[in-house]
């Protein structure tokens, strides 16, 4: 049987103070608990921290297997419970490609046995990300991995006609397709956002038609097949006018949105640091600002890290011969708190990083309420049974100071060295056991 | 001069500017007497690293830093562990070890230079980066400019061809913009960047309405890839509508100049009875290149003036 916790005057999504009791992996209780309800639990000290849902990511790259040395789903794993996540989607170009049943379920095995984040991989929609021939994707929804998302993420599916087979066939079991909208021809040898900067600096420019192209696509196609489309990492204003105008028209489709296109802009090229190369490229402060006010008014469903941690060659070399990709699991939060509390307030980050994204990745364990209706007065607590104890703990207040070299990720390749941050997770709980305690990683 | 690299023409100011075709003016003159060489960079190493081929400006900088009396050592890509894969970084420390006063470095990617200093204690000067910037190249061009025009403030010059892939077009908009000349951009629409309405010069997409008003004429050089990759439809169209031939030769005002950076594809962007005009500052950019980079060494790494 595992060890009860009971979390003291902790403000519930930035509520007034109350305790949580965690036991057998659930929310046993809610409210002021008394001795006798808590008996045996350890008790934690959680005067004025927040907390939250754990996190649900929909976009992290874990590079196992293949690519090791940069990150593992253990090193990953780690990095997630740090920065308050419980649930991860791992993407799947990985070497080999997590195409099969096989892969998928290996790196599914990996995350169980690393024990710190569910590790819920996503399949390649085409075999070996090539964009030619669908994947087995029944046998990969079928798996222990019980695969429901499937993404060629790094890649388009450019092909029209296999995208519209790819959105018709996933719904024979409710999967989903979350699509690189990245039209390849429009950016051949793109290095950054096309515009003022990139002008300036002589890099090929990324346009950013060449995203919303393959949006409006994507969505008419959603549409006449009647089919569920997620659109990753939307990074231009163009893009939010074309998914505001499907949502109106009750077109199925979700999107994300990453911690650094809600903060950083291609002004950050300047200097040619590569560790602000990244795709889709950074945007400029309009593409910032109609980002937020479209994660506030819900055109934009959730934020994802897009999670891509680099070897230290990669990024240590001149821009255009560097891997595109930041870290984003141990800061997401504190970036979503600096840049969003205001607007969204704690219960819109709550939907927007764990409730949302869990409805998506269809990860019913995760993005649970802290109320549920199943509420019973006892003794002055509410009984909130069945709920899954998955949890994390925030420090509103606290400022920290990113240092990549105390990061848990194996790479370093973080764009916010050196940034002040407000917003640290002291805690998580996965299934009622911590994972994260005192802002340390217990495993 | 107050910059320790010259990494973008747009690095310099307008007195370093002016400091530098001063200097090289100077430099011009000992060229002419007897004792060549100058014993400024005596002791002082400049390497030159070059990632692509370009005899001319390599030979360029090495004779300048020769007549500085510094020790030079080529480093290019061919033939070294530049070309078995090391990296940018590695070569640096390699530098570093050498105990570089300068890097002098030509890259096919924008930006190397700026990697370049922040892993070296020596001087950097971008020799020209990818489609970024060649600033010695801008800084040759105006001394060129002002020994034919006795004046840079107040011309009105011309810069025409494939201004996106131009390294030279754009430090030549950032120097002449601050040294006070108007540049007009003359370019098939789709040679410019998207975002050239920030740079400070006009942008005109026909040539003959542009000609008759100028001082100077720079003409890029078109790289004939860019035709099957769509920038224009053929060679001989362009030619016709952004080509210099005789007739607009006869077209712009007596005084104006014609320049060329070279290499020059004769036929395509230039003709070659304009090349060879007397109008033509062709071979004399060549040669002012020397001076121009004496200045520039002996600026950032020997005594101010
Ligand atoms: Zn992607």
């Amino acid at each position: 049987m595992s060890k009860a916790y009971l979390l003291k005057g902790v403000r519930v999504l930035g509520g007034p103070a109350a305790d949580l009791l965690l036991r057998d992996g659930i929310i046993a209780a809610v409210g002021r608990i008394g001795a006798a309800t808590a008996k045996g639990a350890e008790v934690v000290d959680a005067d004025g921290l927040v907390a939250l849902p754990g996190l649900v990511d929909l976009h992290t790259h874990l590079r196992e297997p293949g690519r090791e040395d940069a990150e593992t789903v253990e090193s990953g794993s780690r990095a997630a419970a740090l920065g308050g996540y419980t649930a991860v989607c791992a993407m799947a170009n990985t070497s080999p490609v997590a195409d099969t049943a096989g892969v998928v379920e290996q790196v599914f095995r990996l995350g169980r046995e690393a024990g710190l984040v569910d590790v819920q991989p996503v399949g390649a929609v085409t075999v070996g990300l090539g964009g030619q021939r669908l994947a087995e994707l029944g046998a990969m929804a079928e798996s222990a991995a019980g695969v429901r998302m499937f993404s060629d993420d790094g890649h388009c599916v450019h092909d029209p006609r296999l995208m519209r087979r790819a959105l018709e066939y996933v719904k024979a079991f409710d999967g989903v397709i979350a699509q690189h909208a990245e039209e390849p021809r429009l950016t051949q040898d793109a290095q950054m956002h096309e515009g003022v900067v990139s002008a300036e600096l002589g890099l090929p420019g990324w346009p950013a038609v060449a995203e919303e192209a393959i949006i409006a696509r994507d969505v008419l196609l959603a549409e006449h097949v009647g089919a569920r489309l997620h659109v990753c990492h939307v990074s231009t204003a163009g893009s939010v006018e074309i998914l505001r105008w499907a949502k109106r028209r009750g077109i199925r489709v979700t999107a994300e949105v990453t911690p650094h296109h809600l903060l950083l802009t291609d002004e950050r090229a300047r200097g040619y640091d590569p560790v602000f190369k990244v795709n889709p490229p950074l945007r400029t402060q309009s593409d910032v600002d109609a980002l937020r006010e479209a994660l506030v008014d819900g055109t934009i469903d959730a934020v994802a890290t897009d999670h891509a941690p680099h070897a230290l060659q990669d990024k240590e070399c001149e821009w255009a011969y560097a891997k595109p990709g930041m870290l984003g699991l141990e800061t997401a939060l504190s970036i979503v708190i600096t840049t969003m509390l205001d607007s969204l307030g704690w219960d819109g980050i709550a939907e927007r990083m764990s409730r949302a994204p869990a409805r998506i990745a269809g990860l019913r364990s995760h993005g649970q309420a802290f109320a549920p209706s199943h509420a019973q007065v006892r003794g002055g607590a509410s009984s909130a049974k069945g709920a899954p104890a998955n949890l994390t703990l925030v420090d509103p207040q606290a400022k920290w100071t990113v240092d990549p070299s105390r990061l848990a990720s194996r790479s370093r390749n973080t764009p916010y060295a050196g940034m002040e941050l407000t917003g640290r997770v002291v805690a998580t709980f996965l299934r009622g056991v911590p994972t994260v305690l005192d802002g340390k990683a217990t495993r | 001069m107050k910059v320790k690299h010259l990494l973008s023409a747009a690095d310099l100011s307008r007195e370093d500017a002016i400091a530098v075709l001063d200097t090289a003016r100077e430099m011009a003159a000992m060229a002419g007497r007897e004792v060549k060489k100058l014993p400024t960079l005596r002791g002082r190493t400049v390497v030159n690293l070059f990632y692509e081929d370009s005899t001319r400006t390599r030979i360029s900088f090495e004779a300048a830093a020769k007549r500085l009396s510094a020790d030079v050592i080529n480093f290019s890509a061919k033939g070294s562990s530049v070309s078995k894969g090391e990296s940018l970084k590695d070569t640096a420390l390699t530098l570093q070890a050498m105990g570089a006063d300068a890097v002098v470095v030509r890259h096919p990617a924008a930006g190397a230079p700026h990697r370049l200093a922040g892993w070296v204690d020596g001087s950097v000067l971008n020799a020209g980066d990818g489609t970024h910037e060649h600033p010695t190249q801008a800084l040759l061009d105006a001394y060129t400019i002002r020994s034919r025009h006795g004046r840079i403030e107040g011309l009105k010059v011309a810069i025409v061809g494939d201004v996106l892939h131009s390294r030279v077009a754009r430090s030549n908009v950032h120097l002449l913009h601050t040294l006070g000349a108007h540049v007009t951009l003359v370019a098939p629409p789709t040679l410019l960047p998207v975002g050239v309405h920030a740079w400070p010069a006009d942008v005109s997409y026909e040539l003959d309405a542009v000609l008759p008003g100028v001082d100077v004429v720079m003409m890029l050089r078109v790289q004939r890839e860019r035709m099957t990759d769509s920038f224009f439809p053929s060679e001989r169209e362009y030619s016709r509508r952004y080509g210099l031939d005789l007739d607009r030769l006869r077209g712009l005002p007596s005084h104006a100049i014609v320049m060329h950076p070279g290499p020059m594809n004769r036929g395509v962007e230039i003709s070659p009875e304009v090349a060879d005009s007397a109008r033509s500052t062709i071979v004399e950019q060549v040669a002012n290149g020397v001076s121009v980079r004496m200045a520039v060494l002996y600026l950032l790494l020997g005594g101010a003036p």
